[in-house]
């Protein structure tokens, strides 16, 4: 019932193997498609259970397999490893260290929806998730034989590699690019097959829905919103890090959890970087759950939290992050590639003091016009997290278009971004 | 009747405002922004004819989902 659910085991190093995990989560249920305890298919048993998409789209996991079900044509289960967001490492961790907990719920989902293919796709940059999962699909005698097919596929590395077209496209046709949607992937992805994409912490989850039953996973987080969620804790904290939580823990507690705040905290980004950004004055008391965070203009997302500390400068960390949003748009939709061009030109000329007063207010009215503008929600994303920082930072924005750059614009930066690749020699 | 872009697609040639500007106008970099109003059906023959006009087959017209 207690957490660690998702992580328990994994205090000693190194990744759980087949025996490991057996002794820590017991055997899975060799008919998965019945709960032993109620005799509810596994949809049903989930859907009961009310897990959600933890990937950032909160979508309810029942009515994806249901769709996948419903539609024709023999289905295929991905479980999505990309780690495209740089703030986030709880995926790449779940499966590196737990890698048989994830192959659990991928194999209880393709039993369920009678799926003869798993694709695990991963970044192209993390040999240890694709060892972890290479070593751990060798020891198992229901994966990868005859009758259910298991590969991995290396997304190349990317903001976008993670959306669900994105990975279907790549594996349909070599693209790593969102394409448009309808059709949805549930309807046809890839091979044109019904496919179930899964994050792989929902996926995980569903390794353990599969033994211990709905009214167990419902016994931690809210009633809206149950059970337990990997969140990754990064900036102003002494000991950052891959957090398992139950929803509705109070911020502040975790904060404490993560060694506690370097110094007081201005700001916290939920959400990562298609997320959003709250004042630290009513951060801290928050309850992390969708109900408390979308009062606030906030989500979990894909469980991102990112304490800005106050000595920094977010005018110069937000221009930061919307230089990077900006150079992994796929560029593909006008108006992203135009509209982030333009948020990114007017934020770095009020970052240096040489925008026009209402430069707030022309940000609003860009960020307005990406949304809902792109074949993907990256536009979408980048507007919220832009528009956050307008309206949280409003006296640092103002201060920045009157004076210029200030001193904290130079000190090391809080929110990671990854260096720009080089392209490579042929 | 519903009129939706497909954002791959457009290219900005800006037709489809032109044929249709009582639901489509352009942004300030010239792509379509469709006013999400049903398309009632005096304006349905305007529709086919601004999808049609599109070079790049971009204009996408169909069913209102909320009929």
């Amino acid at each position: 019932m207690n957490l660690p659910r998702l992580l328990a085991g994994l205090d000693r190093p190194g990744p759980l193997t087949l025996d490991a995990h057996v002794a820590v989560h017991g055997e899975m249920p060799a008919d998965v498609s019945r709960s032993w305890r109620t005799g509810r298919t596994l949809v049903e048993e989930i859907r009961e259970s009310g897990l959600k998409g933890r990937g950032g789209g909160g979508f309810p996991t029942a009515r994806k397999l249901a769709s996948v079900l419903a539609a024709r044509g023999r289905p295929v289960v991905v479980v999505n490893g990309c780690e495209g967001e740089p703030a986030s490492g709880k995926d790449r961790l779940l499966v590196e260290r737990a890698p048989h907990l994830v192959i659990d719920g991928a194999v209880a989902c393709a039993r369920e929806l009678e799926a003869d293919r798993i694709v695990f796709a991963i970044d192209s940059d993390a040999p240890a998730t694709r060892w972890a999962l290479q070593a751990a699909i060798g020891e198992r005698p229901d994966a990868g034989r005859r009758g259910l097919v298991t590969e991995i596929v290396e997304m190349p590395t990317g903001y976008l590699s993670g959306q669900e077209t994105a990975i279907a496209n790549f594996v349909n046709r070599g693209q790593a690019v969102p394409t448009v949607v309808p059709p949805m992937v549930f309807e046809r992805g890839i091979a044109r097959r019904p496919t179930f994409v899964g994050n792989a912490e929902t996926v995980g989850q569903i390794g353990l829905i599969v033994r211990h039953g709905a009214g167990w996973f419902r016994g931690l987080g809210t009633d809206g919103q149950p059970g337990s969620a990997l969140v990754t804790v990064g900036g102003g904290v002494f000991d950052p890090g891959v957090f398992e939580i139950e929803y509705g823990a109070v911020l502040g507690s975790l904060i404490d959890a993560a060694g506690g705040a370097i110094e007081p905290v201005r700001a916290v980004l939920f959400g990562g970087y298609g997320g959003a950004w709250v004042d630290g004055s009513q951060a801290l008391e928050l309850e992390i759950s969708d109900r408390s965070l979308r009062e606030v203009g906030a989500t979990l997302g894909p469980g991102v939290i990112v304490a800005l500390p106050q000595t920094a400068c977010p005018v110069a960390e937000t221009a930061r992050v919307a230089a990077w949003l900006e150079s992994q748009a796929a560029g593909q939709c006008g108006p992203c590639v135009s509209g982030l061009a333009s948020i990114v030109g007017t934020l770095g000329e009020l970052a240096d003091g040489r925008a026009a007063t209402d430069a707030g207010a022309r940000l609003v009215e860009l960020a307005g016009l990406v949304t809902g503008r792109g074949a993907c929600a990256h536009p979408d994303g980048a507007a919220r997290f832009v528009t956050s920082a307008v309206r949280v930072f409003a006296t640092e924005f103002a201060d920045h278009a009157a004076y210029g750059r200030c001193p904290a614009c130079s000190s090391t930066p809080i929110l990671p971004v990854p260096a720009r690749r080089l392209a490579r020699a042929a | 009747m519903e009129i939706r872009v497909n954002p791959i697609s457009c290219k900005a040639h800006g037709l489809c405002a032109e044929m249709l500007p009582e639901r489509i106008s352009l942004d300030e970099w010239g792509y379509p922004i469709i006013d999400g109003r049903p398309v009632p059906r005096e304006l349905e023959s305007l529709a086919r004819r601004a999808a049609a006009v599109c070079p790049t087959l971009a204009l996408v017209l169909g069913a209102d989902r909320r009929a």
